[in-house]
């Protein structure tokens, strides 16, 4: 995974509420057995409405996007982060994400930042007033900037470690194989197997 | 202080904790499919890494394939299936193929092996993973990234999720289901209303819930936000879990009851948020809207956007499902009904449709599909589906099908289901589908009448 320190670029607001996975990729488009060319997939039954915010020449080329409340709930499917970054976003911005999107977000290096809902609010206000402004997502100081404003957001020290190093989790975790084959020696016996 | 009992089996499964990261979390059981697991497995093999335990992995496959017997047709799916099989064979994963007696939905199958029990830790590629909870551990569905992590090392980095109590006082009355209580959960705590939780349902209601009822309540945890739903276990899971393929036998048994017995909230744990819900007062719930959260008793009326929580989600909602407010729930007509998934595909599902559906006729395409091969074999000794072909349902092979339609099964442009599956979503039945969310029963009813129906309307 790329290591995400701080991120600028122009933003995209997406007035709605609870975008669920299905809605960011189909399930048509999860037939692949890649994890490369889901870009065309992303919102796809919306983009095909010229209206549709990603549509507008305005926010060609945003990286940023800033999205309503309760953003990737649903499905786990993780082709949704994978869609997200191959269309170009490296930050989602958000009142609240589903779990497990947010978990494989950060597994992959796509940021997603939780602000206050007002906070979102005045920022997709901002982009749709100027869709040129420039937005500065700093993971190290756990701030985003934009015009002459700015907020801070919180992340886990862990999370934001392993992102900024850009550290792959399994090879964290094999550090700590002895820790897992003790443990292992001490299950219940009665557990069940699958042979 | 005591404990509850997502912190007693969260416990017990810690690998190793330090100070400033998440836990590590062991897991006791990886089931696997074929959609989010491909791209896990080819991470493996470019790392040059192996299964560390492939007998604690089981794989099926269930969401692509067609639910008439035949090969696959499309020849994507076909490659996703087909790589599963290849992926399987090359890594040492028990696999259960289309054609095979214990091929399933991956939230049926556990179950129904044994291979889901309390206190342990379950995951898989899926948000439904959520279903194996009712049994008393603690399971979640996770992405692909982590689909390899668990594979690898058959653990999971995690921070515990905080606690949530659903108090379900009460009984619920006759006609009202698991799967009305919990579409009712869902639109009062709404679709993040459980985020950061992990939910634990209890009271009178859900005590006397089978099996079967507490898997539906623990399957749409998801839908309500949260990372995962939990019964504690007692002499309902036990007897469901005896003598089943992979439950402990002999002196196992005794010992694994005893310590399974343990496995309760204690009196003055503390929860981090409490719900309290009255079964005595629900009706049979149906969904209007785009999302799990967006429903109402069948009794009630499309809702004015206005005076919903979510008016600009509303107004949407209501222009995608073609839906005018104030319109009775009980006149939406439907083309389809569905009636099958993780949610609702077991057999006392379909006992509860074949009630219905017996002596009578349905008016709608009604699509009845059973979650795994073996409740397909169990309803046909039963003759369920002599009763549901002499109604004109169609009874088909097992898989997930129209719940998320990425086999054949799927919705028009426009057409309208009522479903026993979980997601309402904008297109989750086939591009501008249009879903509404109910019970078994009620499916059974709608597909009589043609109409959003609960059994107790027809004459
Ligand atoms: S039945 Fe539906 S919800 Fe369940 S695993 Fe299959 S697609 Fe997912």
């Amino acid at each position: 995974m790329d290591a995400f320190t701080t991120h600028t670029g122009r933003a995209v607001p997406l007035r709605r509420s609870n975008v669920d996975t299905d809605q960011i990729i189909p399930a048509v488009w999860l037939k692949q057995v890649s994890r490369t060319g889901f870009d065309k997939g992303l919102f796809s039954a919306w983009r095909e409405d010229p209206e549709f915010v990603l549509n507008q020449p305005a926010y060609q080329g945003a990286s940023i996007l800033v999205s309503g409340p309760d953003f990737g709930t649903g499905s786990s499917r993780e082709h949704a982060v994978w869609a997200l970054q191959q269309y170009g976003f490296r930050v989602v911005i958000a009142a609240r994400f589903g779990d497990i999107f947010r978990n494989n977000s950060t597994k992959m290096g796509l940021l997603p930042v939780v602000l206050p809902a007002e906070t979102v609010e005045a920022l997709q206000s901002a982009v749709e007033a100027d869709p040129a402004i420039e937005v500065t997502v700093d993971l190290g100081e756990r701030r985003v900037r934009w015009g002459g404003e700015s907020a801070g957001f919180e992340i886990d020290d862990y999370t934001r470690w392993r992102l900024m190093e850009g550290l792959d989790d399994i090879g964290l975790t094999l550090r700590n194989a002895d820790d897992i084959a003790t443990y292992e020696n001490g299950r219940q016996p009665w557990l069940p197997t699958t042979v | 202080m005591g404990r509850t009992l997502a912190e007693k089996v969260w416990e017990q499964h810690v690998v190793r904790r330090a100070e400033g990261e998440p836990d590590l979390l062991y897991i006791d059981l990886h089931l696997v499919h074929e959609v989010t697991s491909p791209q896990a497995f080819d991470g493996l093999r470019m790392a040059g890494r192996k299964v560390r335990r492939p007998d604690l992995t089981i794989a099926t496959e269930d969401h692509n394939v067609p639910t008439l017997v035949g090969p696959i047709t499309d020849p994507v799916s076909k490659t996703q299936v087909e790589t599963l099989r290849k992926n399987c064979a090359e890594f040492g994963v028990r696999l259960h193929p289309m054609g095979d007696a214990g091929q399933g939905v991956v939230h049926i199958i556990g179950p129904q092996f044994g291979l889901t029990q309390p206190g342990m830790t379950i995951v898989c590629g899926d948000s439904h993973t959520s279903t194996h909870g009712a049994f008393g551990g603690i399971a979640f569905g996770i992405g692909t990234s982590e689909v390899e992590h668990v594979l690898a090392t058959q653990t999971l980095p995690a921070y515990r999720p905080k606690t949530m109590a659903i108090e379900v006082s009460g009984e619920l009355p006759a006609g009202v289901t698991a799967k009305d209580l919990i579409l009712a959960i869902i639109a009062k705590i709404g679709t993040g209303g459980g985020q950061g939780y992990i939910v634990e349902y209890r009271g009178e209601a859900i005590r006397k819930l089978s099996m079967e009822g507490r898997m539906t309540v623990c399957n749409m945890s998801i839908e309500a936000g949260a990372r995962a739903g939990m019964i504690a276990p007692d002499e309902t899971t036990f007897e469901y879990l005896k003598g089943r393929p992979h439950a402990p036998g002999g002196d196992a048994w005794d010992a694994a009851v005893e310590y399974w017995k343990s496995l309760t909230t204690d009196e003055d744990a503390v929860f981090d948020a409490v719900v309290e819900i009255d079964a005595s007062t629900l009706t049979p719930f149906v969904t209007w809207g785009t999302n799990p959260g967006q429903g109402a008793p069948l009794g009630a009326a499309v809702p004015v956007p206005e005076e919903t929580d979510d008016p600009a989600a509303a107004r949407r909602a209501l222009e995608y499902m073609g839906l005018t407010a104030g319109t009775p729930l009980r006149e939406i007509a439907v083309d389809t009904v569905f009636v099958g998934s993780c949610t609702n595909g077991r057999l006392e599902d379909l006992r509860a449709v074949a009630e219905v559906l017996r002596g009578r006729r349905v008016v709608t395409r009604t699509l009845i599909v059973p979650g795994s091969m073996l409740v397909k074999l169990q309803a046909e000794k039963e003759g369920l589906h002599e009763v549901f072909k002499a109604a004109g349902a169609e009874w088909r092979e097992a898989g997930c099908s129209m719940c998320l339609g990425m086999n054949p099964d799927t919705l028009a442009p426009g057409e309208r289901s009522a479903s026993t599956s979980n997601r309402n979503f904008e297109g989750r039945q086939g591009k501008g589908g249009r879903t509404h969310l109910v019970s078994p029963a009620v499916a059974a009813a709608t597909a009589v009448t043609g109409k959003l129906t609960a059994p107790a309307d027809l004459a």
